[in-house]
């Protein structure tokens, strides 16, 4: 599945958009980690938290668990939050 | 002009900024200076330490407005940076309960001589970890993190400065790596004598805000506790609560109560002397009425005392006299090893100040510079 990466984390990946494979979000995350790795832990905490300033959607749509089921044909979008200013 | 021992080696400052690091390198005699950056343009840098085991590793705590918390490593002096592998991070909660997440790794401490790549860390929210492999990875340090009485003494997010609690002050007795001490703002000073296993509060003879219980850990803000190089035993500390002074296993004494009154002696960084139990250098700042936390009176200055903390001397010379509201924040002020030792302090306002005759006489050697964290003076190989 497409994956796209916003600029700050883009010294991991070193381009915009990536493959992504995982049937949930948060497979999606180790698999990316596993590839780039410590690109998870600056979008996750140790909690599992996808962390304040940072949003996930699903096909347009708002990602707020890991546990979020994905299929292949999915886009996973990461952004920075616009957390004011 | 300063004269300065035959053997001293170019240091480098590495000044850690809200806005990224950068490193000032300056020749034998301290008087020219050259600004090479920025690294991490753009990241929050907490600071910026040098392994001085090999002098050549350097680690630097970031993290950025969106992203969470790493620590970066670079074996060649900063030319190049690779990411830990496994970041300071707390244990994961069991299902059901509610666990803490670091925000960001504040403080960085290079362990003792005979310990080969370990390294401790202190995070906000506070927490304590050890590297045991040059900062590839890390370990929470579960007596203190996971302990309910600790995390009591923690307080929460609310009980802590205003950007987040902090666990710094992380300290390595040079003649025992089992002696470990740090503080917690707020939560106090703390001491291990067994490399970190079990732990104990050192608070008698330390005052808290007016009203509030001196035995309760809690009540208690070190600002930065540092240790003498040459009297392991004595401590010198910069509390919300004034300066003290503690020798062996004795009780604090507030040395601060010798400050003018006018100036007070509330702060946030201490410097001690490489060689010289009795001379400290701090930098006090406005902590009446609201806090206002800038040089009292806008006339920023460095106090230093040469005989324990029996009396202090005024240093400005150099510093602007009038209409400076700058301050130092607790890691922004230090001290190298060479004689007259170098004096060193970056400013809120992005400033940096180099002293080359223990304080005497300060300079200017950087302007423009985002709000300075941390300043290290590193002899690097």
């Amino acid at each position: 599945m497409k994956v796209l990466i916003p600029g700050a984390l883009r010294s991991y990946t070193g381009r915009g958009e990536v493959d992504g494979a995982g049937v949930t979000l948060g497979a999606v995350l180790v698999e990316l980690d596993r590839q780039y790795m410590g690109i998870r832990f600056r979008i996750v905490d140790e909690q599992d938290a996808i962390r304040r300033h940072i949003r996930i959607f699903v096909n347009g749509e708002q990602a707020h668990e890991l546990s979020q089921p994905l299929t292949a044909g999915d886009e996973v979008v990461i952004v920075q939050a616009l957390s004011g200013g | 002009m300063a004269a300065i021992q035959n053997n001293a080696r170019p240091l480098t400052l590495l000044v850690a900024t809200r806005k990224g690091a950068w490193f000032v390198h300056g020749d034998a005699a301290r008087e020219s200076w050259r600004v090479e950056g920025p690294h991490f343009l753009g990241h929050i840098v907490s600071q910026v330490m040098l392994d001085p085991r090999d002098r050549r590793t350097l680690l630097a705590a970031t993290k950025t407005g969106h992203l969470g918390p790493t620590v970066m490593r670079s074996t060649d002096r900063g030319q190049t940076w690779q990411e830990a592998k496994r970041p300071p991070a707390f244990a994961k909660a069991p299902a059901g309960e509610k666990g803490r997440s670091v925000d960001h790794t504040f403080w960085l401490t290079p362990g003792h001589r005979d310990e080969a790549n370990v390294w401790y860390a202190g995070t906000s929210p506070q927490g304590f970890f050890r590297s045991n492999d040059g900062g590839v990875t890390w370990d929470p340090c579960s007596p203190i993190n996971d302990d309910t009485t600790y995390r009591k003494w923690m307080g929460t997010v609310q009980d802590g400065t205003p950007d987040g609690p902090k666990l710094h002050s992380i300290i390595v007795d040079p003649r025992n790596s089992a002696h470990l001490i740090f503080g917690m703002s707020g939560g106090g000073v703390h001491e291990s004598k067994d490399g970190g296993r079990t732990w104990r509060p050192i608070l008698e003879g330390m005052e808290t805000v007016e009203g509030f219980d001196a035995s309760e850990p809690t009540f208690h803000d070190p600002h930065c506790v540092r240790l003498c190089p040459s009297n392991p035993d004595r401590l010198y500390q910069q509390n919300h609560c004034g300066i003290y002074r503690r020798d062996g296993d004795g009780a604090w004494v507030r040395i601060g109560n010798n400050m003018p009154k006018d100036v007070g002696d509330i702060g946030f960084p201490l410097v001690v002397h490489p060689r010289d139990d009795k001379t400290a250098w701090v930098f006090p700042m406005d902590g009446t009425t609201v806090w206002p936390r800038t040089s009292p009176g806008g006339k920023p200055a460095v106090y230093a005392t040469r005989d324990a903390g029996e009396s202090w001397q005024r240093l400005d010379g150099g510093l602007p006299s009038s209409q400076a509201w700058w301050t130092v924040k607790r890691q922004a002020m230090t001290g190298d090893a060479q004689d007259p030792v170098g004096l060193y302090f970056g400013t809120t306002g992005g400033e940096l100040w180099v002293s080359r005759d223990e304080g005497r006489q300060w300079t200017c050697i950087a302007q423009h510079l985002p709000e300075i964290y941390a300043v290290e003076a590193a002899e690097m190989n």
